[in-house]
């Protein structure tokens, strides 16, 4: 019996190595490759300003500040479970911030001419300041009331816009100064490389491109964790959490405070290349349009906010561009379907579909794909690279 | 003194209708547990049937068409999408709902534009005078409306099978389930009835003083959504007082923003807001909401 017991746990440590060649061929084929796909989609990133032209340049830009504020939120909503609807609140007080801080005011309105750079960190903290200010009640709220109290920041968020003249402009908005980073100043000034003109967007671009990678990658680092295993602990169930020892009030208003600056930092970076921010923009339907941008990338995941922003982002300035060649779609005012209305129509159907049928979102999708080249013996494990 | 006496009749008055929309809200919750965030297109929904069919067909069977028109609105959510649902984490059905509000909204947008619709209601803009009080025929019937269908519906919540099913479920839906209740049909008829009170709510959202059934009406509709929270999400007295108080509140400082001036312009909007954001720093569970008990 004993010597049976022992050499059924005697085999195993035979047979483990079979398996481990076909697994542990597979695996470093794509650690391998990987380096190599980053590298082409760094080149390619950065050779974009190169060949776009500047609507595309402008629509990619958006959609990097997007997928910015994508991350804050699923920070919050998708690892900690805060239901927000204020993102948008945030966002204005980082575009409006932005202004405020760096307008030298000659346009009438208060602006204390500070430098970009130093107007765009202040911007940010006055985010995270504003979320800091929220967090009693988002320390202690959650779920649907915290949702719907959030709510309530987009309405104090329009009066104050609409009302705030000398800061916000009205109804009218108010201009974006350029910034000036090291020397360089972020307009349309006549700065050409490799014989391509160099204006605001291309150098935006790779502004852009910097604070999204940065952005992304701290999120994956807090995420990966300790605050990222508490946040998550947080969201599957909040009183083990506290009784595991994790200060839930606590680290929920610091999720708070640091969504809310990841907001603030997109404002910034939509208010630089609208170059005017206007009060209508940040309503009730761009928090919506957040809050769909993370469901459709997958919930929790850096990445699936990413892919979310993308996707939501850019899909009305696609279905302007080709208007014409799609059917149902028609411009503005011709009575047909406009391209906004298209897109909304398409994110919305999106968000029911990915939560029916494809929970965990788009990010899912790739790894579920990957998981079965590789024909793995289970099923479909998760990769570790997903939360 | 008689400004504040008519500002309070027509808060009360305004506050019912809020109570209704409410209400809608807080039985989907019971029944389900889902926070239903396309309400307040359910609610367009309604306004907008009445809206385009009351020249044809008159305007009380064009309230009733948009009364069933709302509920069938809100059964087919629950039939093809609710139900579709195979998890068991409700804030992400949450999600879905807010899904759902975007496609039902961009719909409905689109098709008022930028248009005003009437409602082709019977009370114009008559005024009913009380001594030194005058209010708006469409506030009374408001009222009146409002109380009735409250009343029948929380009758029917305490006495009819229906209302005893839908309470069953919603202390205990597995329990419920091996009793025989249907939680099925439970659900499908709480999206029904929020869609039905919604619809009505519609009615006299849109009514005089209110030019008449435009976008922007779902965002009045959202006013319903503090409503049910300061009152307590699983709560139906909840909902009535909550609505009544949003309802006092906006009316109050709309009336007396002329000395509210340094608050800026609008300032009714946001008194909603203002008051449950002060309600849930006292009672994060709203005033009448049960406190969550958690076991771990």
């Amino acid at each position: 019996m004993s010597e049976a017991v022992r050499d059924d746990t005697a085999t195993p440590p035979g047979r483990r190595p079979a398996p481990a060649p076909h697994r542990g061929s597979a695996a470093p084929i794509r650690a391998r490759t990987r380096p190599y796909a980053w590298a082409a989609a760094a080149v390619l990133a950065l050779a974009l300003p190169f060949y776009l032209d500047r609507f595309w340049l402008q629509a990619g830009l958006f959609a990097m500040a997007a997928a910015i504020g994508a991350i804050g939120l699923t920070l919050l909503t998708g690892a900690t479970g805060q239901l927000s609807m204020g993102h948008a609140f945030f966002l204005a007080i980082g575009a409006y911030g932005y202004c405020v801080f760096a307008a030298d005011g000659s346009d009438g309105l208060v602006g204390l001419g500070l430098p970009g750079w130093l107007a765009a960190v202040l911007a940010v903290l006055a985010a995270g300041a504003a979320g800091g200010l929220f967090s009693p009640i988002a320390g202690r709220l959650h779920g649907a009331y915290l949702g719907i109290a959030t709510l309530a920041l987009i309405f104090i968020g329009q009066h104050a816009l609409f009302n705030a003249r000398e800061l916000t402009g009205g109804f009218n908005g108010r201009d974006v100064p350029p910034p000036t980073l090291f020397g360089l100043t972020f307009d349309d000034s006549g700065l050409v490389v490799a014989s391509v003109p160099f204006g605001a967007v291309e150098k935006l671009w790779y502004l852009g491109l910097a604070l999204l990678l940065g952005c992304a990658l701290f999120a994956r680092g807090v995420l990966r964790g300790r605050p990222g295993r508490a946040m998550n602990a947080i969201r599957d169930h909040r009183v083990a959490a506290g009784v595991m020892g994790v200060p839930v009030a606590r680290h929920r208003a610091a999720v708070f405070v640091l969504s809310s600056m990841y907001a603030g930092l997109a404002g910034v970076l939509l208010a630089l290349v609208f170059r005017r921010t206007v009060p209508d923009h940040f309503g009730i339907a761009l928090s919506l349009e957040y809050l769909a941008m993370i469901v459709i990338g997958g919930l929790g995941s850096v990445a699936g906010a990413v892919l979310g922003a993308f996707f939501v982002s850019l899909l009305p300035q696609l279905l302007t561009r080709y208007s014409d060649a799609l059917p149902l779609v028609s411009a503005p005012g011709t009575g047909g379907i406009a391209p906004g209305e298209a897109s909304r129509y398409l994110y919305g159907a999106a968000v029911v579909a990915v939560v029916l049928f494809l929970p965990g979102g788009l990010v899912r999708v790739a790894a579920r794909r990957r998981a079965r080249s590789r024909q793995a013996p289970h099923a479909a494990p998760r990769p570790a690279e997903e939360r | 003194m008689s400004t504040l006496a008519e500002l309070l009749l027509n808060g009360v008055a305004l506050g019912s209708v809020y109570a209704l929309i409410a209400l809608g809200f807080v039985v989907v919750f019971r029944a389900t547990e889902v926070v239903n965030f396309a309400h307040a297109s359910l609610l367009l929904a309604g306004g907008y049937v009445t809206a385009v069919l009351h020249d044809d067909i008159g305007f009380w069977p064009a309230l009733l068409a948009g009364v069933a028109g709302a509920a069938a609105v809100g059964a087919a959510v629950e039939f093809l999408v609710m139900r579709r649902y195979r998890g068991s984490d409700h804030s992400v059905l949450a999600i879905v709902t807010i899904g759902v509000d975007i496609l039902l909204t961009t719909e409905l947008t689109r098709r008022i534009g930028t248009d005003v619709l009437a409602l082709g209601d019977p009370w114009g803009d008559a005024v009913l005078t009380l001594g030194p009080l005058s209010l708006a025929h469409t506030r009374v019937a408001a009222f009146t409306a409002a109380a009735l269908l409250i009343t029948a519906f929380l009758l029917a919540f305490r006495y009819t099978s229906w209302g005893v099913a839908m309470r069953a479920a919603a202390e205990s839906a597995e329990t419920a389930a091996l009793m025989g209740v249907r939680l099925g049909r439970v659900s499908l008829g709480a999206w029904a009835v929020a869609g039905g009170l919604a619809a009505v709510a519609a009615l006299f959202l849109t009514v005089f003083p209110t030019p008449g059934l435009e976008r922007a009406t779902s965002l009045a509709a959202l006013k319903a959504f503090p409503a049910a929270i300061l009152g307590g999400l699983d709560s139906t007295t909840g909902a009535l007082v909550g609505g009544l108080l949003v309802g006092v509140t906006e009316s109050l400082a709309t009336g007396y923003q002329g000395d509210l001036t340094f608050l800026g312009r609008g300032l009714g909007d946001l008194a909603p807001y203002l008051v449950m954001t002060a309600v849930l720093l006292v009672r994060p569970a709203g005033l009448f909401g049960t406190k969550e008990l958690a076991r771990v």
